[in-house]
């Protein structure tokens, strides 16, 4: 059995809670552990990213913390309360958008959200009223008398998250809230997820989307295989990693070879040499070499176009990350130091 | 190389102003919530008015043929045979569709509908008993055509207007109780085919090895047993006994007993299987 042990030393009442916190959690299907021992600790306010690939156990982990399903092993609170011993407590403070539609496909729009709008309590007068409020705000008026079956994908998403905030909730899940997107609709979801964070409410999202991870979240946990195998904001995510990217083109493509070798003597890395027959970049120890670097190429007659450093992006933390073996070394941990702050700012893309 | 994708800025102030007024209610009772659902399943059947083609064209069928193909066979006549098998088809006609709510359910599951519901603070019965609102309207909407049909066709009930309400009332309440187990089976198995499957096997050999077209008299003997502890023998003993004009009060007490036990077995079943499904 689970044990529902308090910890000491708990604030009482909703505002000083932790708005996930999971010790061990585990839950498995036959002898796959979709999750399989996760300790997350998720305070208020702001968006958390559940960062992992397909079958990495996201899924599994936001419909344990919605009460949906029971877990097999460890605990989990939402907001302080016990997701098996008080669900309705749980279920009142938070909303649950999965990855999937989930509206009923039959109704239209407009009744869809006046039926989830009866279901929490409101009149029939102004569940219609919240139902219009929703449509017209995320784009959906036109739609609103169509049945929900002949929506695009982008609508669909966006009529399936107005459900989920009906009445807006405390904490809100959303499971893979941009797969399958186009860009015009992904950047319509994550206005809404920042509308949310600015009303209030903490957001728990998990993507396969390392640049949806960056631009939305405050922090991010990274699993694989039902485990955790990285937490941190963005940029202690990046650090973890120790490398960031200099960027360069040359002004004379003739010269790109040249500087390559040039380059790679100074940063002691290889270029990687794209199709652009005038760019090269590197990946970069120590930022401080690149001064000296633009002036090795000017003092060789070799102009330069423009450069750029960036980080690395979550792409490459990630593939440093699961490159390890989860079960032979002990998890990464994302540095809390080593210079996370000149790394703050968003790669250029 | 920049795509121009950031929606009107008007789209965010919009979203901005809708996200932040979300109030919090104080929340919807049990039968507010289940009738909710019940309006749900009103919505569908406006939406999807094709789900009543069953309902309506089944029933037509059935009647039409045997009274007129096996009445005269059965009974000397197909007028003879009328007050005989308008009961019958009645019944059988509406425990037949009692599959649809496992159908429902299932639907809901895998559209997952059903996930969102369950992630509602409402109180959990509701969504089944909504959707038992629903299926029951659509039982009296197929006892209606059927009644209609045989009156047509010159089926005048000696019971009168009194014994076919109460005989309608009486089969609305054992599909009623039925229809528990067809959410149970709606949650337990995967897909609609199954469900489908599933309830074939299990309805025609009880609507069929009954009393619903022929007297259990005219079979075999080894059958005759059969047919006597079919539960739908009992209903159309006593549904046909309303609508004669003569009540059989045992039929109808076994009914009830029947209706009764229903609910109390599958309904708790049902809800544990609901609160559990992962
Ligand atoms: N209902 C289920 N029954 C059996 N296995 C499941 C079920 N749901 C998920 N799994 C398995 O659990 C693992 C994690 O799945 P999931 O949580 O959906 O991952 P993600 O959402 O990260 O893609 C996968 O191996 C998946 O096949
Ligand atoms: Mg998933």
């Amino acid at each position: 059995m689970l044990q529902d042990s308090q910890p000491a030393g708990r604030r009482p009442g909703g505002e000083g809670q932790l708005a996930v916190e999971t010790v061990g959690l585990v839950k498995t299907f036959g002898d796959n552990r979709a999750v399989d021992g996760i300790d997350l600790s998720i305070g208020q306010g702001g968006v958390h990213a559940v960062l992992g690939p397909n079958g990495a156990g996201k899924t599994t982990a936001i419909r344990v913390l919605a009460t949906l399903i029971r877990p097999d092993g460890g605990t989990a609170r939402v907001l302080g309360h016990d997701v098996v011993a008080e669900p309705a407590r749980v279920r009142s403070l938070v909303s649950m958008t999965g990855q999937f539609a989930s509206l009923d496909e039959d109704l239209t729009g407009q009744e869809n959200l006046v039926l989830l709008g009866r279901l929490y309590g409101f009149s029939r007068q102004r569940a219609k009223e919240r139902a219009h409020e929703l449509l017209e705000a995320f784009d959906l008026s036109e739609a609103a008398g169509r049945q929900v079956k002949r929506y695009s994908g982008g609508m669909r998403r966006r009529i399936d998250i107005a459900g989920s905030i009906v009445v807006r909730p405390q904490l809100m899940f959303l499971d893979e809230p941009t797969t399958g997107l186009d860009p015009r609709s992904r950047n319509q979801v994550w206005a809404i997820v920042r509308a949310l964070v600015a009303a209030g409410t903490t957001v728990v999202l998990t993507t396969q989307y390392l640049e949806e991870a960056d631009q939305l979240a405050d922090r991010i946990t990274v699993i694989d295989h039902g485990r955790i195998i990285a937490e941190g904001t963005s940029g202690e995510l990046k650090a973890s990693v120790g490398s960031g990217a200099f960027h360069l083109r040359v002004a004379d493509a003739g010269q790109r070879t040249t500087a390559a070798d040039l380059l790679a003597a100074r940063f002691g890395t290889e270029a990687s040499l794209s199709s652009d027959p005038y760019a090269l970049s590197f990946r970069l120890e120590d930022p401080s070499d690149v001064p000296a670097a633009l002036l090795d190429l000017t003092g060789r007659g070799i102009g330069v176009a423009e450069y750029s450093m960036g980080q690395p992006n979550l792409d490459e933390v990630f593939l440093a990350l699961t490159g390890h073996s989860t079960e032979e070394s002990e998890t990464p941990t994302a540095s809390e130091d080593a210079g996370a702050d000149e790394q703050k700012e968003v790669p250029v893309r | 190389m920049s795509v121009t994708t950031s929606p009107r800025p008007s789209y965010d102030e919009k979203v901005a102003a809708a996200v932040g007024s979300g109030d919090a209610p104080a929340g919807a009772g049990g039968v507010s919530t289940s009738l909710t659902f019940g309006w749900r399943a009103l919505l569908k059947i406006k939406h999807v008015p094709e789900q009543l083609l069953d309902v309506t064209m089944f029933p037509l069928m059935f009647i039409l043929m045997f009274t007129y193909v096996f009445g005269g066979a059965i009974m000397g006549s197909p007028d003879g045979y009328l007050p005989y098998v308008v009961p019958g088809i009645l019944v059988q006609t509406v425990v037949m569709i009692t599959m649809y709510t496992a159908m429902t359910i299932n639907n809901d599951i895998q559209k997952g509908v059903f996930d969102r519901i369950r992630a509602l603070p409402v109180w959990r019965p509701s969504l089944l008993v909504g959707a038992l609102l629903g299926d029951t309207l659509r039982y009296t909407m197929a006892s209606v055509v059927i009644l209609g049909v045989s009156l047509l066709m010159g089926y005048r009930a000696p019971g009168g207007v009194t014994g076919v309400v109460l005989a309608v009332l009486l089969l609305l309440a054992f599909c009623f109780s039925l229809s528990w187990l067809w959410t149970l089976l709606g949650l337990r198995l995967r897909t609609p085919e199954s469900v489908m499957g599933v309830s074939m096997t299990v309805l025609f050999p009880l609507t069929f090895i009954s009393n619903v077209f022929v007297p259990k008299e005219s079979m075999p003997g080894w059958l005759q047993g059969v047919v006597t502890v079919n539960p739908v023998t009992h209903l159309v003993d006593a549904t046909r006994g309303f609508m004669d004009g003569s009540p059989d009060m045992g039929a109808v007490a076994t009914v009830l007993v029947m209706s009764g036990a229903l609910v109390a077995v599958f309904g708790p079943l049902t809800m544990y299987v609901y609160n559990r499904k992962s």
